[in-house]
């Protein structure tokens, strides 16, 4: 596990230092009504960090994800995205940008095969026109045949391969889960968002996701940052872990000094007895 | 992986190509000859433009997963466009090909001004879901039936005959036209559901905030299906128009928009073989049965009731028929049989 160093704004891995960081969101915050949701979410990723996010139900943990892909436009603070600010893009643009996620409860697109599945996740990647598939000029075969190529390599990853042709509302709950993450790879991203990914899992296959995460993240170099319950999972392979608790970072560091930190014992364990 | 024997895309293309040709051919003759009376190629003519209302309205529907309710609305535009156009250029009068020039164009018109129209109703209609998608598309469609009625009083000349209705429209439609415009807007409508821009609409109907975080755009594809909705619908209105010689605005009230949903609702949302069979057997049912069409709408809502109950999916559900893939079944018979490619094959 490689050290932490501190860069303007927060702390990333020591291999990272030289480049510029993948995400950095700065002070963002969003009030729902009067209530604030999340405040002063002040964060760095290293283009090859895997992060953690955890803290105690209702957090807002879920929210900063929707926050940095915008889902919800930020009420403060902004977000820059490979240096870019997002502020006023739209869902979609942001994907194009660089950054892919999972959800909490599973959103595959049901009805439809597998393959459909990744191939929606390449909609950007694919490039012909109306014309060109209506007339289905030689770019449309050239390009469908290459993403489909391409799909199949990604679902191969997680041994998916056979499982072209089903239907994704009829896999398995663990493939399912995959499923997702193949078709946010799909997009090309910079950054990969995962919320819950080892939800519902057993240790096994847990420890095979972890396995699959920190291979995906040396495959594609890219840095990828997870929202979990599960303490194996998140002090197995988060290098940096930020602790929410309440909408506001309570503590920040590597999974060690998590850990042992005091405050963060006290959100989810509640106070010391006297 | 097994090899698995396949059909090249371009022999498909070529088988059905074929088929479509021998049907399209078969039938002009036929009904040329006389073999087929007048009677029934005029029920043949009507079948084949209800198909494509319905393969059209499929469009919104099934694959994007909308419930507009205008459809009528777009056939109106459609059919008041090509029958004001046909009557301008006087197509009666035009013979060869300068005839085929006429109804070429006067369908393209009739498609664009539509789709112009689909685009107009679209961009604001479709912030909205569900019932209210259903309210505002169904205010659409009456606008269109009162407007048609009034205009001329509005404009101070003839336009659309108001109430009296637009007549002496050259009768343009034949067999052979109806059943080209059918295949082409069945393969048009299948090309873009089997590419990027067709997965995308499926993407939308699937899942929306999923389908925006791979980064497709949802208004523009909600809009374009739309649009496409409503050309096909142009051009059926244009074709009906050529067919019937004259128009009323109260044929496109709120009445046949409904009619055009149950075909498309009982063949099934999303199969387009369900669109052209149940529009093929809901326009032959009241004609061939004239005693019983009094009921027709009596039927109409029975049928719809019973199909909720025990088959909410529609006939043939999600289903698409499609030709390669049942001959590639019985060309690997006997070896592993695997999922088949989905790929290729037209419906019709």
């Amino acid at each position: 596990m490689s050290k932490l160093v501190e860069v303007p704004g927060g702390i990333i891995p020591e291999r990272d230092a030289g480049k510029p960081p993948v995400l950095e969101a700065r002070h963002i915050g969003i009030d729902f009504g009067g209530l604030t949701a999340v405040d002063d979410f002040d964060f760095v990723l290293g283009a090859t960090e895997i992060g953690g996010l955890i803290g105690p139900n209702g957090a807002g943990k879920t929210t900063v994800f929707n926050l940095l892909t915008n889902v919800y436009q930020p009420t403060r603070g902004s977000i820059l995205l490979n240096g870019v600010d997002t502020k006023g893009k739209s869902t979609y643009q942001i994907n194009k940008l660089g950054i892919a996620r999972t959800f909490q409860n599973i959103r595959l697109f049901k009805d439809l095969t597998v393959l459909d599945n990744v191939l929606i996740g390449m909609h950007n990647a694919m490039d012909y026109n109306m014309a060109s598939s209506v007339l289905r000029l030689p770019r449309y075969w050239k390009e469908e045949k290459r993403a489909k190529e391409k799909a199949i390599e990604l679902l191969s990853i997680f041994d998916m391969q056979d499982m072209v042709e089903l239907n994704a509302g009829n896999l398995p709950y663990g493939a399912q889960r995959r499923l997702e993450i193949v078709r946010a790879l799909a997009t090309k991203p910079k950054l990969l968002l995962l919320d819950e990914p080892a939800a519902g899992m057993n240790p096994s296959e847990t420890a095979e996701l972890m396995e699959n995460i920190r291979r995906i993240r040396d495959m594609f170099k890219i840095s990828i940052m997870l929202i979990e319950h599960d303490m194996n999972l998140v002090m197995g392979i988060c290098e940096g872990i930020a602790v929410l608790n309440y909408g506001r970072i309570i503590a920040k560091g590597t999974p060690e000094e998590i850990r042992n930190n005091p405050v963060v014992i006290e959100a989810y364990l509640g106070k010391k007895g006297v | 992986m097994k090899t698995r024997k396949t059909i090249p895309m371009p022999v498909r293309y070529l088988i059905n190509g074929v088929l479509l040709a021998i049907f399209l051919v078969g039938g002009t003759i036929m009904v040329n000859s006389g073999i087929v009376s007048g009677y029934y190629s005029k029920i043949l003519m009507l079948i084949g433009i209800n198909i494509i209302l319905a393969v059209s309205l499929n469009v919104a529907t099934g694959y994007l997963g909308q419930l507009p309710l205008g459809h009528a609305g777009f056939m109106a535009v459609g059919a008041y466009t090509g029958g004001i156009f046909l009557k301008a250029v006087e197509a009666s009068k035009a013979e060869g090909p300068v005839l085929w020039v006429y109804i070429a164009a006067a369908l393209l018109l009739s498609g664009l001004v539509a789709g112009i129209f689909g685009i107009i109703i679209g961009v604001p209609a479709l912030r909205l879901k569900g019932d209210y998608l259903a309210i505002i598309t169904l205010g659409f469609g009456e606008i269109i039936r009162v407007v048609l009625t009034n205009i001329d009083g509005v404009l101070g000349f003839d336009f659309t005959y108001g109430a009296s209705g637009l007549k002496r429209i050259p009768k343009i439609a034949s067999f052979f036209n109806v059943f080209l415009c059918v295949i082409l807007s069945c393969m048009v409508i299948h090309m873009i559901m089997k590419s990027r821009h067709g997965r995308a609409i499926l993407a939308i109907r699937e899942n929306e905030i999923a389908a925006e975080s791979c980064g497709i755009r949802i208004t523009y594809y909600k809009v374009m299906a739309f649009t496409v909705s409503a050309f096909f619908a142009g051009v059926a209105g244009c074709l009906y128009a050529g067919y019937l010689g004259s128009l009323q605005p109260t044929t496109f009230g709120f009445m046949k928009s409904i009619e055009i949903l149950v075909m498309v609702v009982l063949g099934g949302m999303g199969s387009m073989l369900g669109s052209v069979l149940s529009a093929t057997v809901l326009t032959a049912l009241p004609e061939l049965l004239r005693t019983f069409s009094d009921y027709r709408m009596v039927v109409y809502s029975l049928v719809l009731v019973l199909m909720m109950i025990f088959k909410p999916s529609g006939l043939l559900g999600q289903y698409d028929f499609s030709l390669s893939r049942i001959l590639e079944k019985l060309m690997n018979r006997g070896s592993a049989p695997k999922a088949q490619a989905k790929e290729g094959g037209k419906n019709e």
